[in-house]
Formats: C-alpha cells, sequence, structure tokens
C-alpha cells in the first residue's frame, strides 16, 4: 500500500540535514532546527541519565527499613537532586526541546522556526544551567527538596542552594525562549492551506504548552532569583524572621510550578493523539474538543495552584475555591481520554511499539488523574498529604504520562530523525517491561501512602517494608527496560534498515518528505490541500492522486 | 499568514532570512515575537509587583516612611526624561518608515543620552541610599543596613528617617529590599535598551533602513515603550503613594 504521495522521492545518496554538513562546528553552532533538536535529544537523556542513578539510590535505601546506606543528609540531598534534575533538566524540555523542535517545522511546512539563532541559544542556555547545577551537586549538593521551600531553603540549608538555583533560574530561559520560538512559528510560518483546524493536535498541545511555558516561567525565575539574594544578602521577603511570608514563596513557586505540570503532560498528549488516530488509522474523534482541551488545561492549569497549599495555612476559602477549581481541570483531560478511546472504537488497529506507550499512557494517566481528585479533595488532601500517595500521583503523571509519550513519540519519529527503523520486536519487548516495571514501582507507593507512610525519610517502620521491596524489585525492571531503548536507537543509527520516506502510511507533512528530511524540510513549498488524519480508503486516494497530479498540484 | 505565497523570493531583500517566503512574514513573525516576549516580562515584573502589593497592606506605616524618604524631586525628573525619551523613540520610528536617515540618527542619539541620563539620576540616588545606609542587609559586604532615625522634635534632616508610627526600621528595610530590587531591574532593562540602541544607531549610520526595512527600529520600540511603562508604575507605587502621610505623623 503506497496511496499517499510524498512530495519528493528519496534515493540513497540523497543529501539529509545530517551528511550535510560534517565536524563538531557544524553541529555547535547549527541553526537548523532539525540539528538543535538532537543537540537537546543528547543532553536531556544525559541528565535523565543522571537523575536516574539518584532513584537507584533511593530505592536502594528504602530497600531496608532502617537508614543504613545513606545517611539522612545524603538522603535529602539525593531525593532532591533527582527532583531537580529530572523536572527541570530532563521532563520539562523533554517532548517540546527534541520532538517538539524537530516536529513542529515540519508539521506545518515550514523551512524552520521562526527564530532559528534564539533556538540555538535557548540550547545553550540550557546547558549553561545544567553546568551550573551539576556544579552544585559536584561541590555538595542541595537538600531543599526540588521545591527550595523557604524559609529552610533561604537561612537553616547548609547545602549549595544558591548554585542550585541559579542553575534552574537559568535553565527557565530557555524554556522561554522555547515556547516563544513555537508560539511566534505556529503563527506565522504555516504553510499554504495548512489552517488552524489542519493543524495535527501535536501543534495545538505545543501551542498550549509554550503558553504555559511564557507565563509561568518568569514567575518562577524572579521567585528563584529573590530567593538567591535572600540567601546572599540575608534580608528577606521569604524567611518570617525578617518579617517575610513563606507562604507567598509558595504560592509563587506554585503557580508556576503546577502548571509546569502541564509543561511535562500536555506534549505528551499532543504525542498520543498522533499516536492514537494514526496507529487507529481513523480521524481522530472530536479533533476541535480535543485541541480545545489543550487550551482549555492550559488555563486551568494556572488557577490550581493552591491545592498545594492545603495544609500550608492557607485561608478556607481559598482552600474551597482551590479545590474546585482542581476538580474542573480534570474535565479537559477526561475529554481527551474519551476521544482517543472513541477513536479507537473500530478503528484499524495495529500495535507497534509507539501505540503500546500510547495505550500504556491513556491507562496510566487516568490512573494519574483520578488519584488527582482524592487529591483535590480537602479532606483526603489533609490525611494523604506528604505520604507516599502524592509520590505515587505524580509519578503516574510525569513517568506514566509524560515520559510513555516521549518514549512514544520517539519511537514513532525515529524513522523521519535518525532515518532509520528501530527494532520492532525489541521496541515491543521494552515498552511491556517498561509498563510492568513502572506499574510494579508505583502501585504499592500508593497503599503504603494511604496507610500513612510519610515521603522524604531514609527510614520508616517495618511495617512498610513490603511495599518499599515491591517498589525497588519494580524500579529494577524499570531501569532495565529503559536501558533497552538506549541500546537499540544507538543500535540502529548505523544498523538499522533504512527507513522510507513514509513508514506508516500517514497523511501527516512530516511524512511526506524524505526521511532523514533535507535541511530546508521540503524542496518547495508544500500546499496542503488535505484535513489533519485524513484516512480515505485506499482506492479514494489514488484518484484524488491522480487528479492532483492531472492539475499538477503536489509535484 | 503565508496564504498564497508560494511563489518564493520574488524580488529577495537582503535583509530577508532563508526561512522566511517573504519581507511581510519576517516582519509579522519579528513583531509577534516581540510581544510575546513582553509577555514575559510582565509576569516576570509581576511577581514584584505582587510581594510589593503584599507586603505594602501588610506594612503600610513603614513601606510610607521609606517611600517618603525617597527623592521625589529626582525621581519626578527621571519620569519626565523617560518619557521624553519615548517621544524621540516614537519619532526615530517615525523617520525610518519615510525613510529620513538623518532624523533617524538623530532621534536615536536623543534617546541614547535620555535613557543614559536616566541611569545616572538612578545612580546619583542609589549613592545618597549608600551614604544613609540604606542598602538592605549584606547587599554591600561591609555595609549593612543602618538608617539614622529622626527623633521627634528634633530639626528636619534629609539624611533621617522619619518613622510613621507603627514602623518598624525592620520592615523599612524590606521596602528597599523591593524597591532595589524592581528598580535596580528595571534598570538591567534599561541598559539592555541602551545597548540595542548603540546597534541600531550603528546600523542606522550605514544605511540600513528605510521604508521597505525598518521593523528592527519597530521592535526594539516595542521594547523600550515598555520598559518606560515599567517605570510610570514603579514610580507612584514606589515614590508617592503614603506621600500625604508625610507630615501627618
Amino acid at each position: 500500500m503506497k496511496a499517499i504521495e510524498t512530495f519528493e522521492t528519496p534515493s540513497a545518496a540523497r543529501v539529509n540535514y545530517i551528511n550535510a554538513q560534517y565536524g563538531l562546528k557544524s553541529w555547535l553552532l547549527t541553526k537548523d532546527h532539525k540539528r538543535i533538536a538532537l543537540l537537546y535529544l543528547g543532553s536531556i537523556s544525559f541528565f535523565f541519565f543522571i537523575g536516574g542513578l539518584y532513584a537507584m539510590f533511593i530505592r536502594l535505601e528504602l530497600l531496608t527499613p532502617q537508614g543504613d546506606l545513606l545517611s539522612s543528609t545524603t538522603y535529602n540531598k539525593v531525593f532532591t537532586q533527582h527532583g531537580i534534575i529530572m523536572i527541570f533538566f530532563f521532563l520539562i524540555p523533554s517532548i517540546p526541546a527534541t520532538l517538539g523542535n524537530f516536529l513542529v517545522p515540519l508539521m506545518i511546512g515550514a523551512k524552520d522556526l521562526a527564530f532559528p539563532r534564539i533556538n540555538l541559544l535557548s540550547w545553550y542556555i540550557y546547558l549553561l544551567g545544567g553546568l551550573i547545577t551539576i556544579y552544585a551537586l559536584l561541590a555538595g549538593g542541595v537538600d531543599t527538596g526540588w521545591t527550595f521551600y523557604a524559609p529552610y531553603s533561604t537561612t537553616f540549608s547548609n547545602s549549595y542552594v544558591i548554585a542550585a538555583g541559579l542553575g534552574v533560574f537559568v535553565s527557565g530561559f530557555s524554556s522561554i525562549l522555547t515556547g516563544l520560538n513555537f508560539i511566534v512559528t505556529i503563527h506565522t510560518m504555516r504553510a499554504p492551506g495548512m489552517t488552524w483546524f489542519r493543524l495535527p493536535l501535536f501543534i495545538w498541545a505545543h501551542y498550549a504548552t509554550s503558553l504555559v511555558m511564557i507565563l509561568g516561567t518568569p514567575v518562577v525565575a524572579i521567585t528563584i532569583l529573590l530567593l538567591t539574594f535572600e540567601r546572599l544578602t540575608h534580608v528577606g521577603i521569604f524567611d518570617p524572621a525578617n518579617g517575610g511570608d513563606p507562604v507567598l514563596f509558595q504560592h509563587l513557586f506554585w503557580f508556576y510550578s503546577h502548571p509546569a505540570v502541564y509543561i511535562m503532560v500536555l506534549p505528551s498528549m499532543g504525542v498520543v493523539s498522533e499516536l492514537i488516530a494514526n496507529f487507529s488509522r481513523k480521524n481522530i474523534f472530536g479533533y476541535t474538543f480535543v485541541a480545545f482541551s489543550s487550551l482549555a488545561i492550559a488555563v486551568f492549569g494556572f488557577l490550581v495552584w493552591g491545592h498545594h497549599l492545603f495544609v500550608a495555612g492557607q485561608s478556607v476559602y481559598a482552600g474551597l475555591v482551590f479545590s474546585f477549581l482542581s476538580f474542573a481541570v480534570a474535565i479537559p483531560s477526561a475529554i481527551k481520554v474519551f476521544n482517543w478511546t472513541a477513536t479507537l472504537y473500530k478503528g484499524s488497529i495495529s500495535y507497534d511499539t509507539p501505540m503500546l506507550y500510547a495505550l500504556g499512557f491513556i491507562g496510566l494517566f487516568t490512573i494519574g488523574g483520578m488519584t488527582g481528585l482524592f487529591l483535590a479533595a480537602l479532606a483526603i488532601d489533609v490525611h494523604v498529604s506528604d505520604t507516599y500517595f502524592i509520590v505515587a500521583h505524580f509519578h503516574y503523571i510525569m513517568v506514566g504520562g509524560a515520559l510513555f509519550g516521549y518514549l512514544g513519540g520517539l519511537h514513532y519519529w525515529w524513522p523521519k530523525i535518525s532515518g532509520r527503523m528501530y527494532p520492532e520486536g525489541w521496541g515491543r519487548f521494552s515498552a511491556l517491561v517498561i509498563f510492568v516495571g513502572f506499574n510494579l514501582t508505583f502501585l504499592p507507593q500508593f497503599v503504603a501512602g494511604y496507610l500513612g507512610m510519610p515521603r522524604r525519610y531514609h527510614a520508616y517502620p517495618p511495617e512498610f517494608q513490603v511495599f518499599n521491596v515491591l517498589s525497588s524489585a519494580g524500579a529494577s525492571i524499570l531501569g532495565v527496560g529503559l536501558l533497552i531503548p538506549l541500546i537499540y536507537l544507538v543500535w540502529s543509527m548505523r544498523y538499522g534498515k533504512h527507513a522510507e520516506a513514509n513508514p506508516w502510511h500517514l497523511p501527516g507533512l512530516e511524512w511526506r518528505t524524505a526521511s532523514p528530511p533535507p535541511t530546508e524540510n521540503f524542496v518547495t513549498t508544500p500546499i496542503v490541500t488535505w484535513e489533519a488524519y485524513e484516512f480515505a480508503p485506499p482506492e479514494e486516494t489514488r484518484v484524488v492522486g491522480r487528479m492532483r497530479e492531472e492539475h499538477g498540484i503536489g509535484d | 499568514m503565508a496564504e498564497g505565497l508560494a511563489v518564493e523570493h520574488e524580488h529577495s531583500h537582503p535583509a530577508l532570512q532563508h526561512h522566511f517566503d517573504n519581507m511581510e512574514q519576517q516582519r509579522e513573525a519579528g513583531t509577534l515575537g516581540m510581544w510575546v516576549f513582553l509577555v514575559t516580562e510582565i509576569m516576570f515584573f509581576g511577581a514584584m509587583f505582587f510581594a510589593y502589593t503584599l507586603y505594602r497592606t501588610t506594612y503600610p506605616a513603614a513601606f510610607a516612611s521609606a517611600s517618603n524618604h525617597l527623592d521625589l524631586t529626582l525621581g519626578a525628573v527621571n519620569t519626565v526624561v523617560l518619557i521624553l525619551s519615548s517621544l524621540t523613540m516614537a519619532l526615530a520610528v517615525y523617520s525610518a518608515q519615510t525613510g529620513k536617515r538623518r532624523n533617524l540618527i538623530i532621534c536615536l542619539l536623543l534617546t541614547i543620552v535620555l535613557g543614559l541620563t536616566f541611569l545616572g539620576i538612578k545612580a546619583v540616588e542609589y549613592r545618597d541610599k549608600y551614604v544613609d545606609n540604606l542598602i538592605p542587609g549584606q547587599l554591600i559586604p561591609g555595609h549593612p543596613f543602618n538608617p539614622q532615625v529622626q527623633e521627634h522634635g528634633t530639626p528636619y534632616d534629609k539624611h533621617k528617617l522619619h518613622l510613621l508610627p507603627g514602623a518598624t526600621v525592620k520592615n523599612v528595610e524590606m521596602f528597599y529590599w523591593i524597591y532595589f530590587a524592581m528598580t535596580g531591574m528595571h534598570a538591567v532593562h534599561m541598559i539592555i535598551g541602551v545597548g540595542l540602541m548603540l546597534v541600531l544607531l550603528y546600523l542606522a549610520w550605514k544605511g540600513r533602513f528605510g521604508p521597505e526595512y525598518h521593523s528592527p527600529i519597530e521592535i526594539s520600540g516595542l521594547y523600550w515603550h515598555f520598559v518606560d511603562i515599567i517605570w510610570i508604575f514603579l514610580f507612584p507605587l514606589l515614590y508617592l503613594l503614603g506621600r500625604h502621610l508625610e507630615h501627618g505623623g
């Protein structure tokens, strides 16, 4: 079946973005969004590995109830650094900076992002922030928790809060610049015929994500900067000893850091929308609802931060309002889940690796989202605050949601990115291993947390040991599962089967140029004459294709 | 939008970057990019305005006392200077659009001079605060916050802090912390703005701008006006609010 036309016939000796230029300089000074995406891919993988190492130490320590492997001080540093690295240096840039960077111009038919130099600058800013943070880790670490709560962080902590804070502050600007670039690109660079409602849902999701990035990140930037100066100069607006208000810090911090969850999960939802529609070979059910639910999540996401302060001395009435709004944000998320499942209905489903991740995402995100509703309820939240219930909940969203979407998307677009196919058998196998390992790690934590096991301690009462042993066993399975794709994806770059332009036979614009694409993406500016996810029966597409040839369109 | 612009580089301008179809698309992208950037700036300053509002309502007497100690004359002169610089900036944009190179250079020069005047006056104000030991905390090592407080009934001394009833020195320090954070961040933006103007001045000197290509001037103008507007909010909030209490206490 070869129903969908491409704008270019691939040939073996073709020049593409990877072999167009050689040498380190051609990569470090590149303005090509596809190369920058690969630079990001390398760097976030590095940080993911470091964050994973810290996770390994956490799970090893918690294997036994006594604090035997790590001292409490070291343990505090280990979970803090796990959080900072994973959130600010892996999850937040993960999909937008790699897949988004690579695909936004390709999907809308543009030659590049609107500001290629700013795009490269954002990677250097990210690296600078990363280096400052690594300095903080090597110099002695930071132990405040990734939330940097005042006044512990401003006054009492004896660790490298200033360096870690500056690292987060600097890397925030890379996120702002990426968001800015996406918004302008999506507004001004769409190919002729690519109307807003023909955009792939991946683009809608990235548009919503970019809104959160540009509106939220500056707030956390100035907050962390004030905190750093407060620590440096001993005068405070957060430390109550100086007349400051630590709850102000929590408000400002969560004003960004709650929406930041949507920076992590919205792009993942965009990927899953693509995967579900394309691997069911069916138009997505309720395109406009899925598109606008992304924007709704971005908007509502900004109004719910107060649910992190239910036990922090916030007024009861504020608590009521934030509780209600937190329930409300579940509605657009549920709309997405229902539309995905409705898309599957009577679809022609194929269980390739990306689809396995997408189906995994739907299940795990639903569990993560539903337990989020427990936490939005004021009374239950008081019971489970600062327990492993919370830890399990947000890992279901961030790993089960964001990471599954990222891995699914990486496999799905791997032929386009690298020009090679990944080994499908290994792909499916590792997806299953990751799914099993993930659930074994975090399901027991819901139970342990509900029974009252607090988070952030290196020792715990012996009755919780069974859950922790299960969890650590699951984490080792998860770790192995994550190593398999690392190995075979690197392997496939050299030894994988060459990918054709459109290996999945899909209608999206990114599949209508060669794999890997040429530096300018499309030889001629494409003219879009089809709707998103337009799967016509093969005979019909051939007729339409012939008509297009007769009219000289799309050659 | 790019609809119907499949024909590329009809008569491409030397300033057209390769990934844009035409100058119109490039100008639109640049302008929208600056507006989006200004939105992030609003959120950036917004967090500080929020902290200011919170503590102004929590410690009204201390904030009014500290605010009264700021130099109203210098602040007011600086406000006029900035508004004038916005005028010369707007005239620079007009000159670029109408292709008057000489006027453009004069207007950019005037904008730079006014911007530097503002920064100079700000530096004088900062120096006065330094002399009165009003730099909060250990911001300058070895020079802690330690203002002299005016005793009741003693002759007026402009170097001494006049505390209204209910105000404490600790909370006055909080005001100065916010004052330096906000005006300092504003001054950093002014310095960046003057740098931008210098680049534009060089390009205008080279004759790069004209009726068909002037978007860098327009876009930098947006930034300049935005930084002015931040000051328009800072001036009344920091200098004026609570002035009427000066002799009431």
